[in-house]
């Protein structure tokens, strides 16, 4: 056995007992589609324990191995044993950074994530010119030769773009509508700010609805997941203090996110910064008081929406909402709340879009395998909106949207709440596609009224 | 491996057909077991025509070849124990045809038998071969061992529905045999032949395969028992009052706390001993009334409480964590050793009784969980394997598990096969001339043995 005396090697605990019994091939996207059994989470188990037993070379392939899981988690959910392969992958990770660092992580993951101003600058010819924007990004990834059809899926990720980012047009405090009962946290993600800005802005105005005073620190940094999946721990220990520290001023009960990446990463931070005296406690503090809106809303006492929409939804479970944070009736039960809408259950809801962060860009081919599942599922439902309560999954799903031409909206489940609520402001009944079965019916027809 | 030979194979099927990084290498050397091996290259082919072709190279150059699904067996049978070339078929997963009117199905190798089940069943049709693997077993693997399962005691073994089958043979011809009559006694029956051979006598690379009509009503009971003994007592008194259950599968306290620990079930920890038992069929009064038969017996017999399943969630959840047990059992030690021995069932409170007595004896728990309807249990031993002392002792255990089967009048395997683990048994169970007919077949078929060399029979 090598002694590498890293800080992240995983320990033997996370391998000894993997009996290969193989019950992580039939739920592993990636396996599925490659049919190859270097794809699957036994695969990557058996290589971290060769590779760190010393019985094979720690090499550039058995690391890229690991960048090849999608982190969707069905392996740590199945696994009777429960060994974790998942979280094997991303230590595995972590390791090899400290072991060969990687420049250009380096630039990303600390010189453009952890900075609102310059992520806002470098998005903002995205704003004017999407696509050249997306290339210089990819480029950042280390990508440059870029095939068309490529560029063409990557541009399709784009909702339709806020003019300004959200961080600089929501208020510090929002009020509550009537009686403020709560007083919560809103964590404002680098995709909502950026690109969804409309539906971070549909979640502050359902909880204000539901009376609660909305306080969004401005001085918020990324989740740090992007850094985490890239294997940058200290990066995300820093990015995470500095989050935490954002909080602790706004004397807030509860810290709400619309995005099930943040979400999983916000909760975490107990975790990840376990091993520092300092800190521990404050982030264990900051953990327990993270909700996703879905969660939080189910936990009050929720308004009526009385608007109705017509058309029919289902839903997408985010890997990291499901499995990660085990919310996943929430949000069906919001969506089933609204009249006029038709819910169908989506069939493996919980199968992983295929994103996973960037495995669209860095693992394209099966990245597009795993949609195509997806889309060939939502084809089946008929539905005219697919909701998920994540970002990333949106960008994906739209890119299988258009890819499968289909009619059908992809949005947060939160902006069908809103416009249920009818409290939008007029221009974002626009909504980020343009079916024709989604189409609301307006706030005019109110049901109780006679 | 030789350069010419890649260059080869890689005409044969393409770039993306040919594994050879160490790392490829690698996650192919093993099973279902601890046992490894590791192969000079992977192929991974879509066709018949290209598995022809891989066999034949294999043959003129005198090349090993052990073709292989998803490497979930339980005997060691898929490890490529002398190198050379491992033929995973996982790519070769199409559906071809599913006849309604003569309800049969005809599939590549590769296809995961969970999603063949799945899709036979939206029209209304069923292939009852259940093995626990079901989801990460391909039907060529399940073929290639006879694959059993909880529903064979009332339904039959894999064996039992295979009509035809596509084999590339060991110089690489290919042999069509069987068709979708139900009866056929032509010749000698080469299916059976091929059923069970564990990749020794042919790549079987797609199969005709005989369905039933699915039962349109299940019930699944939980039966708690106080006592083990009561429980396996409790098998034949059902069976032998004319009952023939869908299945009848008995866990023990350890396999119990396991699968709890694991799947959160609510599974009684206060027992020594569950049953769970099915019927089914296409009458819901007759299912009813088997189930609520089977109830009264089983309180007879000294049954704590039985519970059926409410609805259809409950059921599967059941199911689920019966499946679950083999793997969960590891939460208790890195290794653990899984035999199938079989008995005739009157046998069974006997057997339980002497393989706990083995395992007092040397002080290693085992685990006995299985099919009890059909005599088949699989004990399981938990231990570690760094620790020289334990894995001498499990080579004993075995050795004894396998002598009270034997003795009982069973086999060593109902359902895993023979693989690498259980050959040097063999000889034990099946006598010097049963051995001495069946390498005759093995060398007829495969003269240069190249497929599959070093499994089932002993040097």
């Amino acid at each position: 056995m090598t002694s590498l005396n890293l800080r992240s090697q995983p320990t033997l605990e996370q391998y000894l007992n993997c009996i290969r019994c193989g019950l992580c091939l039939a739920v592993c996207p990636t396996y599925r589609e490659n049919l190859s059994e270097i794809s699957s989470p036994r695969g990557r188990v058996a290589l971290a324990r060769k590779g760190l037993e010393g019985e094979l070379d720690l090499s550039g392939n058995l690391f890229e191995q690991m960048y090849a899981c999608f982190d969707c988690l069905a392996c740590n959910a199945i696994c009777p044993v429960g060994i974790h392969p998942a979280d094997l992958a991303m230590d595995m990770r972590k390791m090899q950074e400290e072991i060969q660092p990687k420049p250009w992580k380096k630039v990303l993951f600390e010189g453009l994530f952890p900075k609102p101003v310059r992520l806002e600058m470098a998005t903002w010819p995205l704003r004017l010119y999407q696509a050249l924007g997306i290339r210089r990004l990819v480029y950042a990834l280390g990508l440059r030769k870029l095939l068309p059809n490529r560029l063409r899926d990557l541009e399709a990720m784009l909702p339709r773009l806020p003019q300004r980012p959200l961080r600089r047009l929501l208020p510090e405090i929002s009020p509550a509508k009537g009686q403020a009962r709560y007083r919560v946290g809103f964590f404002l993600g680098c995709l909502q700010s950026l690109m969804f800005a409309e539906e971070s802005a549909a979640v502050v105005r359902v909880l204000a609805q539901n009376g609660c005073t909305v306080v969004t620190p401005k001085e918020t940094v990324c989740c740090g997941m992007p850094a985490l999946g890239f294997g940058k721990v200290a990066q995300v220990q820093e990015q995470a203090r500095h989050n935490i520290a954002s909080f602790e001023k706004a004397n807030i009960e509860f810290i709400i996110t619309d995005c099930a990446t943040c979400g999983s990463t916000l909760k975490d931070y107990g975790n990840i910064l376990v091993d520092d005296p300092e800190w521990a406690d404050r982030a264990a503090a900051f953990s327990k008081k993270v909700r996703d809106i879905s969660e939080f809303l189910l936990m009050i006492p929720l308004e009526k929406p009385l608007g109705r929409l017509e058309g029919r939804v289902t839903y997408h479970d985010p890997c990291h909402l499901r499995r990660g944070q085990g919310v996943w009736k929430q949000p069906r039960t919001l969506l089933q709340m609204i009249d006029g809408l038709e819910f169908v259950e989506l069939s493996e809801a919980d199968w992983c879009c295929g994103l996973a962060g960037t495995q669209l860009i860095t693992h394209y081919e099966t990245s597009l395998k795993v949609l195509k599942r997806k889309t060939d599922n939502l084809a089946a439902t008929q539905a005219g909106y697919v909701a998920s309560g994540c970002p990333a999954c949106q960008m994906q799903l739209n890119v299988g949207v258009r890819r499968a031409g289909l009619d059908v909206q992809v949005v947060h489940p939160i902006t069908l709440l809103d416009r249920a609520y009818g409290s939008a402001p007029k221009e974002s009944d626009r909504g980020h596609g343009v079916g024709k079965r989604g189409q609301m019916s307006g706030n005019a027809r109110r049901k109780n009224d006679g | 491996m030789d350069k010419k030979i890649l260059a080869q194979l890689e005409k044969i099927t393409g770039r993306d057909g040919i594994l050879t990084s160490p790392e490829d290498l690698a996650v192919y050397s093993y099973d279902g077991t601890f046992e490894e091996g590791c192969p000079e290259v992977v192929v991974l082919p879509r066709t018949t025509e290209q598995v022809s072709q891989v066999v034949k190279l294999a043959a003129q150059s005198r090349i090993p070849l052990v073709s292989r699904g998803m490497g979930s067996g339980l005997a060691g049978g898929s490890v490529p124990s002398m190198g050379g070339i491992v033929l995973a078929m996982t790519r070769m997963n199409r559906i071809l045809e599913i006849d309604q009117a003569n309800a049969t199905v005809r599939v590549e190798a590769g296809v995961v038998t969970a999603d063949l089940q799945t899709a036979v069943e939206k029209l209304g049709l069923f292939y009852p071969p259940d093995p626990s693997s079901i989801r990460e077993s391909t039907i060529g693997g399940n073929i290639a061992c006879n694959a059993g399962g909880p529903r064979c005691l009332k339904y039959g073994v894999t064996g039992n529905y295979v009509l035809g089958l596509t084999v590339v043979l060991a110089d690489g011809r290919v042999l069509q045999a069987g068709n979708k009559c139900i009866k056929d006694v032509v010749g000698y029956d080469m299916l059976a032949l091929f059923t069970g051979s564990e990749g020794t006598l042919g790549v079987i690379t797609e199969a005709l395969l005989r369905l039933t009509a699915k039962p349109k009503f299940v019930r699944t009971a939980l039966v708690e028992f106080p006592s083990l003994e009561d429980a396996s007592k409790t098998v034949n008194a059902i069976l032998t009052e004319g009952i023939v259950p869908a299945a009848l599968e008995l866990m023990d306290e350890t396999a119990i706390a396991c699968t709890e620990e694991s799947m959160h079930l609510g599974l009684p920890l206060d027992v020594e001993a569950i049953l769970i038992i099915e019927s089914d069929g296409s009458d819901e009064a007759f299912v009813l009334s088997e189930i609520e038969a089977t109830a009264r017996i089983c309180k007879a017999q000294g049954a704590r409480q039985v519970k059926v399943a409410k609805n259809e969630l409950e059921r599967s959840n059941l199911w689920e964590g019966r499946r679950s047990v083999t793997a969960a059992l590891a939460r208790r030690t890195p290794n653990k050793l899984g035999e199938d021995i079989t008995v005739p069932r009157s046998a069974i409170p006997e057997a339980v009784r002497r393989l706990k007595a083995i395992s007092a004896k040397y002080d290693l728990p085992i685990v006995i969980f299985g099919h009890a309807g059909d005599g088949n249990l699989h004990p399981n031993i938990l231990f570690d394997k760094r620790d020289p002392e334990q894995w001498a002792k499990v080579g004993q255990m075995v050795k004894e598990e396998f002598a009270t089967a034997l003795e009982l009048g069973g086999t060593l395997s109902g359902e895993h096969g023979v693989g690498t683990l259980k050959r040097p048994y063999l000889e034990d169970a099946l006598g010097p001339l049963s051995i001495e007919m069946q390498k005759r077949i093995k060398q007829a078929l495969d003269p240069l043995n190249i497929l599959n060399p070093g499994k089932v029979f002993p040097d």
